[in-house]
């Protein structure tokens, strides 16, 4: 699995710099399309010494939508109608691997696939399943378009 | 106007507990693990009382309580439940501002809602579903001159509901009315951002509804939802929220073969076909309200006018029309009656609407209103204000495809009727929808052709019980508001009785 440490041309409008970008793992594409704030490796970090191996989904809808779910790896059942965006790969140099996938579902990637997503951190309460929220946290997309 | 005393303030209507526990067996009983979370005000932001983190321990005593209580509660007359769901109606109409001031205060909405919508809605569900129980009837079926089949609806025992933060006690009772008027008992989990005023509620009714019957677990998603909807003790869950949420609910009730209704929110497009502007009348104002409604509880509604679709000829008049009127909308203290938009519910929802305003402006999108957090000033200064927001673009645009439950709205205009109908349906969800015409017949087609479950014509937010609310495509599964409901809380029982003396004859 191919993932590297982000670089200026990673950075995004908005967000920090990317500490870690995802690996390009859709068939034909050359360009990474998700990437994790400092703050956001942290958290993971965090998660994964608790919990163990992690995943994001990508929500969409109503109330808590629009953010990335983080679960135990496998705790959601993926399928033909996801599409894997990237792996990020939160680990030290010191310690093994530590490869989080990123899903998106295959209908909601075909209105976000023009966007380059940075998952972030903010205080909250949390939403959903995701194992964050007991921590007073929230994970966050922040967007860019793209090639631009 | 009336500007209400906040909580705890002389002259007011309600003073919080310094902490909430649980309800279980209609008492309350601290969690297992003996945690408790801050419950944060988004009217100021600050932390105003604790409420238990709800463990799976703490689900499965919620669970003993409803098992002990539905067998005698699943075997009571519809008499005597719709006599107890009308109780509660009154007991809510009796205790309207205090109700009001405890939703204001929990979830940030201007008080307004709770007074005149949410509650009397809340209030009128219970009667809704007294009088469908009251009038329900088995059926029967003569299958032939001594064989009858007859259908009872049962009901299912014990359910599981997840309700969402946007209204907070409203969403419960769309849920608990048709769970309680089928015979069932509840386990229910409110939203970690709004956990108490259903407490306030709960209490209200402790002697009205017997022990156990319904059970309140507050707690995060992870730690109390997920041991819910997931336990095999559960013969039904109900989950208002998102996609993924959503999907994860459906796959535990495969798990457990247990029937899930799922309401997962929408991309409501709201059409203004050019009749609308043929003169400058009243129904010309009740349409550019209807375009204003997007702001409507800070437009954290799963079927916000989010998408406004204006035909072109009359594109620039009706917009500069409704920029104006977006301009009016009074935003203040939550608590003023004469408050129109008051805050966001939390801190993590305040930051998505802001970066959902920052993906439209990259994408091109021009924003024509607001477009940035609001600081009201002095004890207000923390709360979570976003000022009513106009965009203009092109529907392929982000903030015209995902729900940013914000006062927020992504505008653009069709050519035609086939173009607005394109457009509308170009969504991945379908909850709701608005038409807008003084040709009835355009109205009528345009409503068909909508995919969504709820197509306002003439009218928009409006929730009369007896209207049946759901979802198509990816906005969920299931009817809520009407007789519909009612049948995902029950069962049917056939009895299949011959009244022969005479054998089969096949042995």
């Amino acid at each position: 699995m191919m993932t590297r440490k982000a670089t200026e041309n990673d950075l995004p409008i908005i967000a920090e710099l990317p500490a870690v970008v995802a690996s390009v793992t859709i068939a034909g594409e050359t360009e990474p399309r998700v990437a994790l704030t400092a703050s956001a490796v942290t958290l993971l970090t965090q998660l994964w010494d608790q919990h163990g191996p992690l995943m994001f989904h990508q929500s969409g809808g109503c109330c808590d939508g629009s953010s990335p779910m983080c679960y135990p790896l496998d705790d959601f059942i993926t399928s033909d109608a996801d599409v894997l965006l990237g792996e990020l790969e939160i680990a030290a140099d010191d310690v093994a691997g530590r490869s989080i996938p990123f899903y998106m579902s295959v209908e909601q990637f075909e209105y976000w696939r023009h966007t380059f997503l940075t998952v972030d951190v903010v205080p909250g309460r949390g939403s959903g399943f995701s194992l964050e929220a007991p921590e007073g946290k929230r994970f966050l997309i922040r967007s860019r378009l793209m090639g631009v | 106007m009336t500007v209400y005393s906040a909580p705890g303030t002389p002259g007011s209507f309600i003073t919080f507990k310094p902490r909430y526990e649980h309800w279980i067996g209609g008492e309350w009983v601290a969690p297992v693990k003996g945690q408790y979370f801050e419950d944060i005000s988004p009217v100021n932001g600050k932390p105003f009382t604790e409420v238990a983190r709800g463990t799976a321990e703490d689900i499965d005593a919620a669970l003993d309580a409803a098992h002990r209580a539905a067998p005698a509660w699943g075997k009571t007359t519809a008499t005597e439940r719709a006599a107890v769901l009308h109780k509660i109606a009154d007991r809510i109409e009796a205790n309207l501002e205090l109700l009001a001031v405890a939703e204001t205060w929990d979830n940030g909405k201007s008080i307004r809602e709770p007074l005149n919508a949410d509650l009397p809605l809340a209030a009128d569900h219970f009667r809704y579903f007294a009088s469908l129980i009251r009038a329900q009837e088995g059926e029967f079926t003569q299958i032939d001159n001594n064989t009858v089949a007859y259908h009872f609806a049962e009901p299912l025992g014990v359910v599981g509901q997840i309700i969402p933060w946007n209204f907070p006690i409203l969403m419960a009772v769309w849920k608990l009315a048709p769970a309680l008027a089928g015979g069932n008992a509840v386990v229910l989990k409110p939203a970690e951002q709004t956990p108490v005023s259903i407490l306030v509620l709960i209490e209200l009714l402790a002697d009205i509804l017997p022990p156990g019957v319904v059970n309140i677990v507050n707690g995060f998603g992870v730690e109390a939802g997920k041991p819910l909807a997931s336990s095999p003790r559960i013969r039904k869950i109900a989950f208002t929220g998102e996609t993924t949420t959503g999907r994860l609910i459906l796959q535990y009730a495969s798990a457990n073969i247990i029937p899930s209704t799922v309401e997962l929110g929408g991309k409501s497009p709201n059409i203004v076909f050019e009749s609308v502007a043929d003169k400058r009348d009243a129904f010309y104002d009740k349409a550019q309200e209807g375009f204003t409604l997007f702001a409507f509880n800070q437009g954290e509604v799963c079927t916000c006018p989010s998408r406004s679709l204006i035909q072109k000829s009359i594109y620039d008049d009706f917009l500069s029309d409704a920029i104006e009127r977006t301009q009016k909308a009074v935003q203040g203290n939550p608590l003023d009656t004469d408050t129109q938009v008051g805050a966001q519910a939390s801190n993590d929802q305040l930051e998505k609407i802001l970066s959902y305003i920052d993906i439209g402006k990259q994408e091109g999108a021009k924003l024509v209103l607001g477009g940035n957090r609001v600081d009201l000033g002095g004890d207000l200064s923390g709360g979570y204000y976003v000022a009513p927001t106009i965009f203009e673009g092109q529907n392929r645009m982000r903030i015209f495809q995902e729900e940013i439950f914000g006062p927020v709205v992504a505008v653009t205009s069709f050519t035609d009727y086939d173009d607005a109908i394109a457009l509308a349906n170009d969504t991945l969800y379908g909850l709701g929808a608005g038409v807008w015409s003084r040709n009835g017949n355009e109205a009528y087609r345009a409503g068909r052709d909508i995919q969504a479950g709820r197509v306002w014509v003439n009218n928009y937010h409006a929730y009369p019980a007896g209207a049946a609310f759901g979802g198509y495509k990816s906005s969920g599964i299931g009817r809520e508001n009407n007789k519909l409901a009612l049948d995902h809380y029950q069962q049917t029982k056939n009895l299949l009785v011959s009244y022969s003396e005479t054998a089969q004859g096949f042995f």
